[in-house]
């Protein structure tokens, strides 16, 4: 057998294949994600160049350039930078709008209750959970209301056309959220009734208040309500601002507890009725508990939409804090090239710490609840 | 106990009042006791109402002349027009802002979403950032923003900023050309639908056709050429002539071509961005729903990449896309009514509004108005069940 039957058979080795890439480090790194192709690398050389001219525009509008102390003349030069002074100057008004100036310890003290109570109620491994619900949707409320409209145990009366800035964006989204909770519940329930009439009376009442817009809403509580009352009975302007936002988002809520209903297995409507429990005493152990842990995110995303909407009462005329913000400004003495800027930039501030943060939430429980079903 | 013949217990005797069926009765009867009394109650009050005020309840107040102007309408509108042309220019309004936000969201959407999923770490994070920042803000600040504070503040019209001497931005608007066609442009026209009509008839025959042979023809190139051939031709050989109207500064302002108020801009811009960043997000949750298995099969069959998304992936995410996408062109929509609180003439801004104020109807208006809305939902929820119907998955 001579070598000539084994052509196949290499005789030289095969050239060296050069080492492959770096598979750690910035290097490498930088080479999966910014440059991995030509169109990759246009896109990235597209972006730094956009960032860099925003960046610096946002850094000089905020800090760099900014007004930060002194008067409101240090901001009237053609400096393309922010007006803080503006904002504390006219700070009181922003987060208190008419409301006394004497009483301002009652906002901040219902505002501190607030968060003390919530934070605990937010916290899935905090105790005294069912003490910390009673405390929250039924003390709370009372002990806000007196605080707030007072006229009471020595409290001067403020009446609620007092009422603005950021304290009024709060108590318009914290009684949307308490209020539109409860009526979400009981719609949902009632369209997944086995009553036809039941049944259609909530199919009608959800399907109405969510095919219009909330501005109509409104409109119709401020200007349709009083119609529909005996004359002389009176209802309070936040009030009825309270009632429609409650109603609306009382609607959307029934949807998305819905979803969590309709997602429950039906042997625990089955086991429920095993026990022997009845309707209500089925739904408040059995179901409500696991089908709202189910749809968590769905309930805070409503409200996220609720407290983004409460911004809507300030074209009834409203002193919410974006109308507070509009109103501060509209002052001479408060007039300066960037005030506009200013505000909704500090308007921008609010809502996105207040929204973002509730969105981390949703995601922090989503997160947390879908473990079990993670393979 | 009594036993029957199939060796059942017989159910107990129970009173009457637990049995679940009479029961049902009852609590109906007692809804729709409530239900009759309040609104028995409401109405009582409304009538008696409207008689201490001396108003009468009718639509006939629609016939009667509004005596306000409005600044910016599509029809002949002027102060001599009734409250009907007031609901009409309204109405118009909002639809010509929800179909230009409609398109301008989703194209922007689509982007957003696509643009998240990037494998570019940077264009993906920013992509992230914006819909996090524009989507936790509220819209109407973001209206806000954009009328007060980037609109208004533009220069006055004789320092207008200047695209190409065709488009014009300034304090009062944003000024546009018009295109004008001549008599001849009709044949275009005609063309354009023929050319249109043979792509459909051409894509049909080609699907026969692989159906028949399994050879693919290349449907989108030839539909395309002729598209834009046969309509380029007849454009051509018709010698139409199409000329634009420019504007131009003339005297304190601008005329000719179109004018769009910074209300309208200003609406249109920020009902954009923030549905956008919504639908960016269904995007997204769409593409991403689509398991990896899918790709993986339309691989080892054999579907080159083009094939596989566009049998494959897209069909299966649209599914998941369509639906959310649709509900938020329906809040689109119904955001359009924001435009109030800038002062452009939609719906609830000038009938809601304007016209309530005047004449004073509020449950005819306000109701009117509402009743808007509900169609366009009805008719969205209508159009979406047989979209469901259709693209639902077929289970054994």
């Amino acid at each position: 057998m001579t070598d000539t039957s084994y052509q196949y058979v290499r005789h030289t080795e095969a050239p060296k294949l050069p080492p492959p890439g770096r598979s750690t480090g910035i290097i490498h790194w930088l080479r999966s994600n910014l440059f991995s192709s030509v169109s990759n690398t246009i896109l990235t050389i597209v972006t730094v160049i956009f960032l860099s001219w925003l960046l610096p525009l946002l850094y000089n509008f905020l800090i760099g350039r900014a007004v930060f102390t002194g008067t409101m003349d240090d901001c009237r030069v053609e400096t393309f930078g922010a007006c803080w002074v503006f904002i504390t100057g006219r700070a009181s008004f922003m987060f208190y709008g008419f409301y006394p100036m004497t009483e301002y310890w009652r906002p901040n003290t219902v505002f501190i209750l607030g968060l003390l109570l919530v934070i605990p109620l937010l916290m899935p491994k905090a105790p005294f959970k069912l003490a910390n619900l009673i405390a929250f949707f039924v003390v709370y409320p009372i002990i806000a209301v007196t605080l707030l409209i007072g006229g009471v145990f020595g409290l001067e009366h403020v009446p609620t056309e007092k009422w603005g800035g950021l304290m009024l964006t709060l108590v318009l989204s914290v009684v949307g959220v308490v209020g539109s909770f409860p009526i979400g519940i009981l719609l949902a329930l009632g369209r997944r009734s086995n009553m036809p009439i039941i049944k259609t009376i909530c199919i009608l009442t959800i399907e109405l208040w969510r095919a219009v817009p909330l501005i109509t809403v409104l409109f119709m509580a401020s200007v349709m309500l009083p119609l529909f009352v005996p004359s002389g009975f009176t209802v309070d302007k936040v009030i009825r601002a309270m009632i429609g936002i409650t109603i609306f988002y009382g609607a959307y809520m029934a949807e998305t507890i819905r979803g969590g209903l309709q997602a429950m297995p039906r042997g625990q409507f089955e086991a429920a009725s095993a026990l022997g429990l009845n309707y209500w005493k089925s739904m408040i152990f059995i179901i409500l508990p696991q089908a709202l842990k189910y749809v968590i995110p769905g309930i805070v995303g409503t409200f996220i939409s609720l407290v983004k909407d409460t911004s809507l009462v300030s074209i009834i005329g409203m002193f919410d804090l974006l109308n507070a913000i509009n109103a501060a400004g509209s002052d001479a003495a408060w007039a300066s090239p960037t005030k506009s800027f200013t505000g909704y930039a500090f308007a921008i501030g609010i809502f996105f710490v207040l929204c973002f943060s509730l969105s981390r939430y949703a995601k922090y429980m989503e997160n947390r609840l879908n473990t079990g079903h993670k393979r | 106990m009594a036993v029957d013949t199939a060796g059942r217990l017989a159910p107990q005797k129970t009173a009457f009042y637990n049995d679940p069926v009479i029961r049902g009765f009852l609590y109906q009867g007692l809804v729709i006791l409530l239900v009759v009394a309040a609104g028995y109650w409401l109405v009582t009050n409304a009538i008696t109402n409207l008689r201490a005020q001396g108003k009468t309840f009718g639509f006939d107040f629609l016939g009667n002349t509004a005596g306000f102007d409005i600044a910016f309408k599509l029809i002949p509108y002027d102060r001599t027009s009734t409250y009907l042309d007031v609901f009409k220019v309204g109405l118009l309004n909002t639809l010509l802002v929800s179909v230009i936000g409609i398109i301008i969201s989703t194209v922007l959407g689509f982007v957003l979403g696509i643009a998240r999923l990037s494998r570019n770490w940077l264009v993906a994070n920013i992509a992230a950032v914006y819909v996090e920042v524009t989507r936790n803000i509220p819209p109407l600040l973001q209206l806000f923003i954009w009328y007060f504070a980037v609109l208004k503040v533009m220069p006055p019209v004789k320092q207008s900023f200047n695209f190409g001497d065709m488009f014009f931005l300034n304090g009062r608007g944003f000024y546009g050309p018009v295109p004008i066609f001549d008599d001849k442009f009709v044949w275009t026209a005609v063309a354009f639908v023929v050319s249109i009509v043979a792509a459909v008839l051409l894509r049909r025959w080609a699907k026969l056709r692989l159906e028949r042979t399994g050879q693919r023809f290349p449907v989108f190139l030839t539909a395309l050429a002729i598209i834009v051939g046969l309509t380029t031709a007849v454009f051509l050989l018709s010698g139409t002539q199409v000329t634009f109207n420019l504007p131009a500064l003339a005297g304190f302002n601008f005329r000719g071509g179109f004018a769009a108020p910074p209300e309208l801009t200003a609406l249109v811009v920020g009902l954009s961005i923030y549905h956008a960043t919504f639908i960016g997000e269904n995007v997204r949750a769409g593409i991403q729903a689509v398991s990896h298995g899918q790709t993986e099969a339309a691989q080892s069959l054999g579907l080159k990449d083009n094939d596989r998304l566009r049998l494959v992936i897209i069909p299966q995410a649209m599914r998941v896309i369509i639906p959310p996408t649709t509900s938020e062109y329906l809040s689109l929509a119904k955001n359009s009514s924001l435009g109030a609180a800038i002062a452009f003439p939609e719906l609830v801004s000038i009938f809601s509004g304007t016209a309530l104020n005047q004449a004073g109807r509020a449950i005819e208006i306000v109701g009117m108005t509402m009743a808007v809305y509900l169609t366009f939902s009805l008719l969205t929820s209508f159009l979406m069940n047989i979209y469901n119907a259709r693209v639902a998955l077929v289970e054994r």
